[in-house]
């Protein structure tokens, strides 16, 4: 047998195969046909015999209302379920706010601790205050002050927004700052700014215990600043305990460094 | 693990490093790299590969307008997104680091979501 009547053989095969497929379609389609006529046909008689006999008519109107009355239902219940929905999506997208400044203020108070407690070397100290008086409380113009034992006045060691020497000595107890040092009260005035040195917006007592140790006077905010937030007076209340901790160590230090650097330069004299 | 992002933090107060770094390591893969001053930030953008620079106005040695401006300059560096973080308020301070390629400029004191949203933003994590 030649390629070509092979080829042509194979052809014809394939072109029975699909006509035998086609044949087979054409009879699952005259069944289906056949299916849905009698569906429509008991459909047809069943209205017939509901229109001819008013018993079943009333039946199948019952059954409609009640239909109905379920179906309506179920659109309250859905829509009362998706009304509460929303209201539970708000109420976590209003927690999911909260959380973020809780977490935000943490993050603050956190880091401002963290480096207040870094070092014990009183300037260094000195120099996180101020880091942290104007990158997170957000402060333009203010100064630290460090009580002087001996005269018991407070002066200013360290400022921002103008020079130190600019800052008059507060007598402890009198004014804002002394009496504010005194009795270990925040002073938290009008946030738009003040340029009377005697009257800061603002005045954090330093105290160890019922020690004081000096106050942070802030007298200006940034200019996009427009009022204290509820993580300001936070940073307050944390300024107010640890910055006092830490500048009290880091004195101390120092004396006990000075001490032990004396007590060494005696014995190397006697030893050698 | 390689980061995916390596963030450079240009800024002179350790606090506020702190801060930034503390924030940032929300962003999965992240790396953060401190720069303490403006010239450490030059040394530091010129020498390594970074995806966006969060850079502080008033620093020591170098501040961060000179070095946004330095940046700008050099070619491979151009499309690299700086985002000022700075206590400089005003409309002026604002349209001048705008002006010499910064991305975005935000004011302190900060909120570290906001800083968040403005990373996710350029780094295109939204």
């Amino acid at each position: 047998m030649s390629d070509d009547r092979k080829a042509l053989f194979g052809r014809a095969d394939e072109f029975m195969s699909i006509f035998k497929r086609g044949a087979e379609f054409s009879k699952e389609l005259i069944a289906e046909n056949e299916r849905l006529r009698r569906k429509v046909l008991e459909l047809e008689q069943q209205q017939n015999f509901a229109a001819r006999d008013d018993g079943e008519w009333d039946k199948l109107r019952t059954e409609l209302l009640m239909r109905i009355e379920s179906l309506e239902e179920e659109r309250s219940s859905a829509l009362e379920r998706l009304r509460q929905l929303e209201e539970e999506n708000h109420q976590f997208a209003r927690r999911y706010v909260e959380v973020e400044e809780e977490n935000n203020n943490l993050a603050n108070l956190y880091v401002a601790s963290f480096q207040l407690h870094s070092t014990l070397d009183l300037s260094e100290v000195v120099k996180i205050v101020i880091e942290i008086v104007i990158n997170l409380i957000g402060a333009e113009m203010f100064a630290v002050y460090m009580l002087d034992e001996k005269t018991n006045r407070l002066e200013a060691v360290a400022s921002e927004g103008e020079a130190v020497e600019s800052f008059p000595k507060m007598p402890l107890g009198s004014g804002i700052i002394g009496s504010s040092v005194e009795s270990g009260e925040t002073f938290c005035g009008d946030p738009a700014g003040s340029d009377d040195y005697l009257r800061p917006i603002v005045c954090i007592p330093l105290r160890v215990q019922e020690r004081p140790i000096g106050a942070i006077a802030v007298y200006r905010l940034l200019q996009q600043k427009d009022g204290f937030t509820p993580l300001d007076h936070e940073l307050f209340t944390l300024l107010a305990g640890h910055a006092a901790t830490s500048i009290f160590s880091a004195r101390l230090y120092s004396q006990s460094e000075r001490k032990r650097n004396t007590i060494q330069g005696f014995i190397d004299l006697l030893t050698k | 693990m390689s980061a995916t992002h390596r963030i450079l933090i240009v800024e002179d107060s350790p606090t506020m490093r702190q801060l930034l770094v503390f924030a940032l390591k929300r962003l999965k893969g992240a790396e953060m790299v401190e720069a303490q001053d403006g010239m450490d930030g030059l040394r530091k953008v010129s020498s390594d590969h970074f995806d966006l620079a969060l850079i502080d106005i008033n620093m020591p040695v170098m501040d961060g307008l000179k070095l946004i401006r330095l940046i700008r300059g050099e070619d491979n560096l151009k499309e690299m997104p700086i985002v000022v973080i700075t206590t400089e308020g005003a409309k002026e301070d604002r349209e001048r680091a705008l002006a010499l390629g910064a991305n975005e400029y935000l004011t302190k004191p900060i909120q570290s979501n906001r800083v968040l949203q403005v990373v996710r933003s350029l780094l295109k994590l939204e």
